[in-house]
């Protein structure tokens, strides 16, 4: 017995060292995109993602021959959503100017390539309201606005009386689960231009 | 949408295109130590709960033992009197 499960953590041990080498590369990009960091000063994103690879490694033993690395990607993206990571804003990194939402549904759907649908079942939101701001992140951050950026320190005047007029492109009716990972950011959604 | 593809090809290279940052040596370590204290805790977890779930299954055998609450209790009236 005791014998068994000790060859079962040294295999559990071997494995899960060849997915991090492999992986840890990607995820912390990733994580680091997500956390708004400078890329040789990323405290955040590596407990974030180190968190993430205890709960995979963990769980190791109960894949049952699902991707580890989706796993990993998952539990990253649920623990950046769940807050605590939302409080402190980055100031350099690719994504600063973007929300923390945003910067969640850009990474997923446009790094990870991750489905539209999966996006919004991950994050318990409808599938147009992650195709909004998937549409609204991406044109953030081809064109930036002028300016400092005036987002998420509070409602943004300037783009409440903006979009007004625009007809809604589906039911709301899970806005208001989205609307608890919205980190402070009470933007109505702008259309993709 | 040709447009919106576009976009879509652009935000891609540039989130490609940033230099992943270093992997630091002790984050797989690290990973290892919480993920197995982790694991473990959830082991102590289980044994606790299949210890009390023991401890009841004794319990209860005891206890139907010793009041045998099957067994139809004695009468504690007599039935009257008829037929004399």
């Amino acid at each position: 017995m005791r014998r068994r499960q000790a060859s079962q953590d040294a295999r559990r041990a071997r494995e899960f060292e060849t997915f991090v080498a492999g992986a840890a590369g990607r995820l912390l990009h990733a994580a680091t995109l997500l956390t708004a960091e400078a890329r040789d000063d990323n405290p955040r994103a590596r407990a974030l993602l180190t968190a993430s690879l205890a709960h995979t490694y963990a769980t190791w033993d109960r894949l049952r021959g699902e991707d580890p690395y989706d796993r990993a990607r998952q539990q990253l993206a649920i623990r950046y959503a769940r807050g605590a990571w939302h409080r402190y804003r980055g100031h350099s990194g690719l994504l600063e100017r973007l929300a923390p939402q945003e910067r969640l549904i850009l990474v997923l759907r446009m790094y990870e390539g991750v489905a539209e649908e999966q996006t919004a079942a991950l994050l318990g939101l409808p599938v147009e309201r992650v195709r909004a701001i998937c549409a609204r992140a991406i044109s953030l951050l081809l064109h930036p606005p002028r300016g400092p950026a005036p987002k998420a320190t509070g409602p943004d005047p300037a783009a409440q009386r903006g979009p007004a007029a625009q007809p809604r492109t589906g039911p709301e009716a899970g806005a208001d689960a989205g609307a608890a990972m919205n980190g402070g950011s009470t933007r109505t959604e702008a259309a993709p231009s | 949408m040709n447009q919106s593809r576009r976009k879509e090809a652009t935000v891609r290279r540039l989130l490609e295109e940033a230099s992943p940052p270093p992997v630091p040596q002790e984050l797989y370590a690290e990973a290892v130590r919480r993920g197995g204290r982790l694991l473990r805790r959830r082991a102590a977890l289980r044994r606790v709960m299949w210890l009390l779930l023991l401890a009841a299954a004794v319990a209860f055998v005891v206890w139907a033992s010793t009041a045998r609450p099957w067994v139809e209790p004695p009468s504690e009236t007599t039935p009257p009197l008829t037929g004399w």
